[in-house]
């Protein structure tokens, strides 16, 4: 019964796409996965506006100091069986804000991220990737 | 255990809904299809629908049996149109006298919970989502309540589904009328808005209110909210088919004439712009609104 829910639960994903002060390089990649081009609906992938409605958190960003007590927050509201994906190399590893004053450390530090997509951004192909790398993963394993 | 058959099974609950969710489905498969895109398979919506079910629940902290039950008083009203309805156009004459009213109250009824339900989680999107589809109400009751006045004087005051669609069996559809085909026009776009989408769609606005009255909900009572608009795609269309379509009510032509009046809803859905809630009340108490009363003056002149 479980496994059916899971199988089900990979072709319904519901993405919430937070920015914690990323450059809007990886959130005009995110919207592109949704044009014709790339047409991730297909995978029954929605953008949704409310995280109440989410399964995935899509964060992009350097996780500023003023985003990230707000980005905890928008985590907690999030209904749970919630999974986190890190997008971009700034939410990765922080890239050229490493040492920057307003920066204190990368999202992985912050979130129990499931996902990483690199890229600077990352092209549509590599989130698609992502996308069924995280599928694999929500098949084989407990999601939290 | 005949009407707890019918209220769950066959032309109620499993039924409509396979049908609701496979209209969705064709919603979403036509829109994907106008903008190039390829869109989702055909079981997508039922998996939505089944993956909210096993999410987590979130409640706000006040008002909690309003904000969990107001889903599900909709769901059950619309369930109870969609058996009235099917009893009477699949399963042959029946119901009671009267049971037209009844389906014109119920149909507002998920109107109200959806309003219910958004001021019981008290935030300030919702309100605003809540306070519009009150007006929503308010701009498309009158057109659509002339509308259903002007059908009931056209078959003689009859106050029965049965006996409207056994009035168009003998005298030819309503739509065929001048009277029929006005009110038929304003009845149009009214389902539109109590469906809330395309131009009407105010109250869940995705663009500025992020899907406004449903914001705080997760889990099974927004399961149950898509149910209800689902249901209502089935509900509405096979509604006006009994008002205004009612000749030759077999399988084939109900689905035929369905088919084709969800293609037009969906197509306008996608090629018009949305209207701002203002300008919905000054449009449907302006043109659909004298045309639906001029559909009952030429109903009561027998045109």
């Amino acid at each position: 019964m479980s496994s059916i829910r899971t199988k089900i639960a990979t072709k319904s994903i519901w993405v919430f796409h937070i920015s914690c002060g990323s450059c809007n390089n990886c959130d005009i990649e995110i919207l592109d996965c949704f044009t014709p081009r790339f047409d991730i609906e297909r995978f029954g992938i929605q953008l949704t506006g409310s995280v109440r409605h989410a399964d995935v958190l899509l964060i992009t960003g350097a996780m500023n100091k003023k985003a990230v007590p707000r980005m905890k927050k928008v985590y907690e509201q999030a209904p749970k069986p919630c999974l986190v994906v890190a997008t971009g190399q700034c939410a990765l590893s922080q890239h050229m804000f490493r040492f920057s004053y307003n920066v204190d450390q990368p999202l992985d530090k912050i979130l129990p991220v499931d996902l990483y997509i690199p890229g600077c951004p990352p092209r549509p192909e590599a989130i698609i990737d992502g996308i069924v790398k995280l599928t694999e993963k929500i098949k084989k394993g407990k999601p939290r | 255990m005949k009407i707890i058959f019918n209220y769950l099974i066959f032309p109620g609950f499993v039924f409509s809904a396979c049908i609701g969710l496979l209209a969705c489905w064709f919603d979403r498969k036509l829109t994907a299809r106008v903008q190039y895109r390829v869109g989702p398979p055909w079981y997508q919506n039922f998996f939505d629908i089944i993956k909210l079910v096993g999410k987590e629940t979130i409640l706000p902290q006040q008002g909690k049996l309003t904000f969990l039950f107001s889903p599900y008083v909709g769901c059950l009203s619309t369930v109870l149109v969609a058996t009235i309805l099917g009893n009477n156009i699949f399963l042959g004459p029946g119901g009671f006298n009267g049971d037209l009213i009844v389906v014109v109250y119920l149909l507002i009824v998920p109107a109200i919970a959806l309003m219910l339900g958004a001021f019981a989680s008290r935030n300030p999107l919702a309100s605003a989502g809540a306070g519009r589809e009150m007006k929503l109400i308010l701009a498309y009751e009158l057109p659509f309540l002339l509308a259903v006045v002007a059908v009931i004087i056209k078959s003689g005051g009859v106050i029965q589904l049965s006996g409207i669609i056994a009035h168009q069996e003998y005298y030819g559809s309503n739509i065929l009328s001048f009277s029929g085909v006005l009110a038929f026009l304003v009845a149009f776009l009214c389902i539109q808005a109590k469906l809330g989408i395309g131009i009407f769609d105010v109250s869940e606005a995705d663009q500025e209110l992020m899907s406004g009255v449903l914001i705080e909900y997760s889990g099974m009572p927004l399961a149950m909210f898509k149910l209800t608009k689902a249901l209502l795609l089935y509900i509405l269309p096979i509604f006006l088919i009994v008002l205004f379509l009612g000749k030759d009510l077999n399988p084939i032509f109900i689905f035929i004439k369905y088919v084709a009046l969800l293609i037009a809803i969906i197509l306008i859905k996608n090629t018009n712009p949305r209207l701002k809630v203002d300008q919905i009340l000054r449009f449907f108490w302006g043109v659909p609104a004298i045309l639906a009363f001029s559909a009952v003056i030429l109903a009561l002149l027998g045109l």
